[in-house]
C-alpha cells in the first residue's frame, strides 16, 4: 500500500481569495487544513515611519492608505489622537458630518464585504449588486474632498470643508443620450444632502435584496453555517474586536462603550450574533448596513436644521479662509506656516480609538513637541484576525478556507501597513 | 468619567503596590511603567485582579526613545508599550516597559499572558529588534525575507540601506546600495509658537 503523507502547500500570495497579498503555507492532509501559517508583510509600506518624516497635516492622507476600504474611519482616529493631543474640541457638525461619514465608510466597508464573501463562495450576483450602491457612495465622497478613496477629508480641528450644496451632475454624451441622463440626474438635483436622503430611502430596500439573495440561499448556508466557528471566550483570546467579537454573542462595540463625537446621541441597536460561525457574522454585517442607514438619517436631519463652522477656528491649527489670507497679513502668516512648518503639537502620548467597520482602529501617538509625530503607532483590527488564522483554518477542508478568509474580512493596508 | 479614572489609578496603585515605577495620568489616559524583572507579574496582576480585569491586550508596539525631544532624552532607549483593555470595567491603561540593555534590548515575552500578544512582539522584534524571551515563535513578520536590520530604530535611514534592480548581465535580481540621496523637504522643529498675534485665539 501507498504511502500517505500530509503534504505542504503554498496559498497566496497572489490568489483572488487571499484578499490582498497573505501568504499561507499550509499542511494538509488530503483536502483538509492540519496546520495554517499565515505570512504577512508584503504590502508593509512602513507608514509609521514615514510619517515620522511628514508634518501631522502631511501624515494623514498616509491613514487612507491603511483600510483603503474604510478610508474616512482610520483619519477619523488619527485626528482624534492629534485633537487630544492639542486639546482642541471640534465643533458640532464636524462631529456630526464625521459620524455620517464614518458610517458612509462602515456601508462601503460591509458593501464590500457581501460582495467579495458572496463571490469567492460562488454568488456572483452580490458582487455586482453591491458595487453598484458603492458607486453612490463614491459619488458623496468625491463631492465633498474630491477624490473617491483616499479622501483626506478630516482634518485635525474638524473636517476640511463643508457639505457641498450641489452634486455633480451626468452630462450627455455620445453613450447616454438626454432622457438617460436626466433619470441619473433626478437624485443630483439638489445639494449632497438631499442626494445621500435619497440614497438612505433606496438601501433598506437593496439590503432586502441582498438578503432574498443569501440569507435563505441553501448553498450559502451550506457554505458558511458551521464553518469558523468561534466562541465568546476564543473571540476574547484571540484579541478580535468589531464584528468577530459581536458574531460570537459578545457585545461590545465602542460607538456604545467608549462614544467618541456624538454617537450617544444617536439612536442605533448593536447586532450580536449567536453561534459565531460565518453566518452569524454575516448576518451581523447585514443588520450593521440597517443601522448605518439608521445613524445617516439622522445626521442628515441634524446637518439640515444646524448650519455652522466645520473646523476650529485656531488658524494655527486649522487653515484661514483664502478671502481672509489675501487681505490680512496675519493670516497670510498662519497659512504659510501651516503649510510650510505645520503645528506643533504638545509633548505627550495618546491612544485613541474608533469602531471601524472592521474592528478597533486604534492610533498610538507618541509626540516630543515637535511638528512631526515622534511615533505612531496604528492599530488595525485586522492584525489581530489574520493572526487567528492559525487557530482558525485547522480541521477544515481547503474550500471553507476561502469563507474562513472572507468572513475574518481583513484588509492587507492595515495587516501590513 | 473624571471618578473613574481616579478609581483606575487607586486600584492600580493597591494591586501593583511597589511595581510601579511611575503612574501618569494625561489626557484622561494612565500609563503605567514597571521594571523589565516584574514586567510578567505586572501583567498577570492587570489581568487577573478582579479589580482591574485587564482581560484584553488591544496592542503592543516597540519604541525607540534615542532621539526624544532632540537629544533631551536620558532614560533607556528601548521601550515595548502595550495598550491594555478591560471589557469588565470599561477602561483601558498602558503599559510600558523599558528594556535595560541598550545594545541588546531584552524583556521577557507576554504569551503566557495574553495569547494574541505573539504577533505585536514579533512585529515589535522586525521593526526595532528588542528580544522577547520565551516568545514561541520569534520571527520576522513585515519585512521581507532576509532581511538585515531594524528598519524602525531611529539610526536605521528612511531609505533605506540597499535597493534592488535587475541585472541585465546576470539576468537575475541583485541588491545593491542605496543610490537615493537623503533629503528633508519639512525640518523637524520643537519650539513655541512666536509667531502673529499671539493674544487673537
Amino acid at each position: 500500500m501507498a504511502e500517505i503523507r500530509n503534504y505542504t502547500m503554498n496559498f497566496g500570495p497572489q490568489h483572488p481569495a487571499a484578499h490582498g497579498v497573505l501568504r499561507l503555507v499550509l499542511e494538509m492532509d488530503g483536502e483538509v487544513v492540519v496546520n495554517a501559517d499565515p505570512h504577512i508583510g508584503m504590502l508593509h509600506r512602513a507608514t509609521e515611519k514615514l510619517a515620522e518624516q511628514k508634518t501631522y497635516l502631511q501624515a494623514l492622507p498616509y491613514m487612507d492608505r491603511m483600510d483603503y476600504f474604510s478610508v474616512m474611519a482610520n483619519e477619523h482616529a488619527y485626528c482624534m489622537a492629534v485633537e487630544r493631543l492639542l486639546g482642541i474640541e471640534v465643533p458640532e457638525r464636524a462631529q456630526y458630518i464625521r459620524v455620517m461619514f464614518d458610517e458612509i465608510t462602515r456601508i462601503l466597508s460591509h458593501l464590500l464585504f457581501l460582495g467579495a464573501q458572496g463571490l469567492d463562495l460562488g454568488a456572483m450576483t452580490m458582487f455586482l449588486y453591491t458595487f453598484r450602491e458603492r458607486e453612490d457612495l463614491f459619488d458623496v465622497i468625491e463631492a465633498v474632498s474630491g477624490a473617491r478613496v483616499h479622501a483626506a477629508y478630516y482634518r485635525p480641528g474638524g473636517v476640511y470643508r463643508d457639505l457641498p450644496d450641489v452634486m455633480p451632475r451626468y452630462m450627455a454624451s455620445k453613450t447616454r443620450d438626454a432622457r438617460t441622463v436626466d433619470g441619473l440626474n433626478k437624485a443630483r438635483s439638489g445639494g449632497l444632502l438631499d442626494f445621500l436622503q435619497d440614497f438612505t430611502e433606496r438601501f433598506p430596500a437593496y439590503v432586502d435584496d441582498y438578503e432574498t439573495l443569501l440569507t435563505e440561499n441553501r448553498i450559502w448556508k451550506q457554505r458558511t453555517v458551521g464553518i469558523g466557528v468561534v466562541t465568546p471566550e476564543q473571540a476574547l483570546q484571540l484579541g478580535f474586536t468589531g464584528v468577530m467579537l459581536r458574531g460570537s454573542g459578545v457585545e461590545w462595540d465602542l460607538r456604545k462603550k467608549q462614544p467618541y463625537e456624538v454617537y450617544d446621541r444617536m439612536d442605533f441597536d448593536i447586532p450580536v450574533g449567536v453561534n459565531g460561525d460565518t453566518y452569524d457574522r454575516y448576518l451581523c454585517r447585514v443588520e450593521e448596513l440597517r443601522q448605518s442607514n439608521r445613524i445617516i438619517r439622522q445626521c442628515i436631519e441634524w446637518l439640515r436644521a444646524n448650519p455652522g463652522p466645520v473646523i476650529v477656528g485656531n488658524h494655527k491649527i486649522a487653515p484661514p479662509p483664502r478671502a481672509e489670507m489675501k487681505g490680512s497679513m496675519e493670516e497670510l502668516i498662519h497659512h504659510f506656516k501651516l503649510f510650510s512648518e505645520g503645528f506643533r503639537v504638545p509633548a505627550g502620548e495618546v491612544y485613541a480609538t474608533v469602531e471601524h467597520p472592521k474592528g478597533e482602529f486604534g492610533v498610538y501617538l507618541i509626540s516630543d513637541g515637535a511638528n512631526k509625530p515622534y511615533r505612531v503607532k496604528i492599530r488595525g483590527a485586522g492584525f489581530a484576525h489574520v493572526q487567528a488564522l492559525k487557530e482558525l483554518a485547522p480541521g477544515h477542508m481547503i474550500a471553507d478556507l476561502v469563507a474562513i478568509i472572507g468572513t475574518l474580512d481583513f484588509v492587507f493596508g492595515e495587516v501590513d501597513r | 468619567m473624571a471618578g473613574k479614572l481616579e478609581q483606575l489609578k487607586n486600584n492600580l496603585e493597591a494591586a501593583l503596590g511597589n511595581r510601579i515605577v511611575s503612574l501618569t495620568q494625561a489626557l484622561g489616559e494612565i500609563t503605567v511603567v514597571v521594571n523589565a524583572d516584574d514586567y510578567v507579574i505586572a501583567a498577570r496582576t492587570l489581568r487577573d485582579d478582579p479589580r482591574l480585569a485587564f482581560s484584553q491586550l488591544m496592542d503592543l508596539c516597540g519604541v525607540d526613545y534615542s532621539t526624544y525631544g532632540e537629544g533631551a532624552w536620558r532614560g533607556k532607549r528601548f521601550a515595548a508599550t502595550s495598550q491594555l483593555l478591560s471589557m469588565e470595567h470599561n477602561w483601558r491603561v498602558r503599559l510600558r516597559v523599558f528594556a535595560e540593555d541598550d545594545e541588546f534590548p531584552l524583556v521577557e515575552t507576554l504569551t503566557t499572558i495574553w495569547a494574541n500578544v505573539n504577533w505585536y512582539e514579533r512585529e515589535a522584534f522586525d521593526l526595532f529588534g528588542i528580544m522577547f524571551a520565551g516568545h514561541p515563535d520569534l520571527r520576522r513578520i513585515l519585512t521581507d525575507y532576509g532581511f538585515i536590520g531594524h528598519p524602525f530604530r531611529k539610526d536605521f535611514p528612511i531609505s533605506g540601506q540597499v535597493e534592488m534592480r535587475y541585472d541585465p548581465q546576470q539576468k537575475r535580481i541583485v541588491y545593491q546600495p542605496v543610490t537615493i540621496e537623503p533629503r528633508e523637504i519639512t525640518p523637524r522643529v520643537i519650539r513655541e509658537d512666536q509667531y502673529g498675534d499671539l493674544g487673537r485665539h
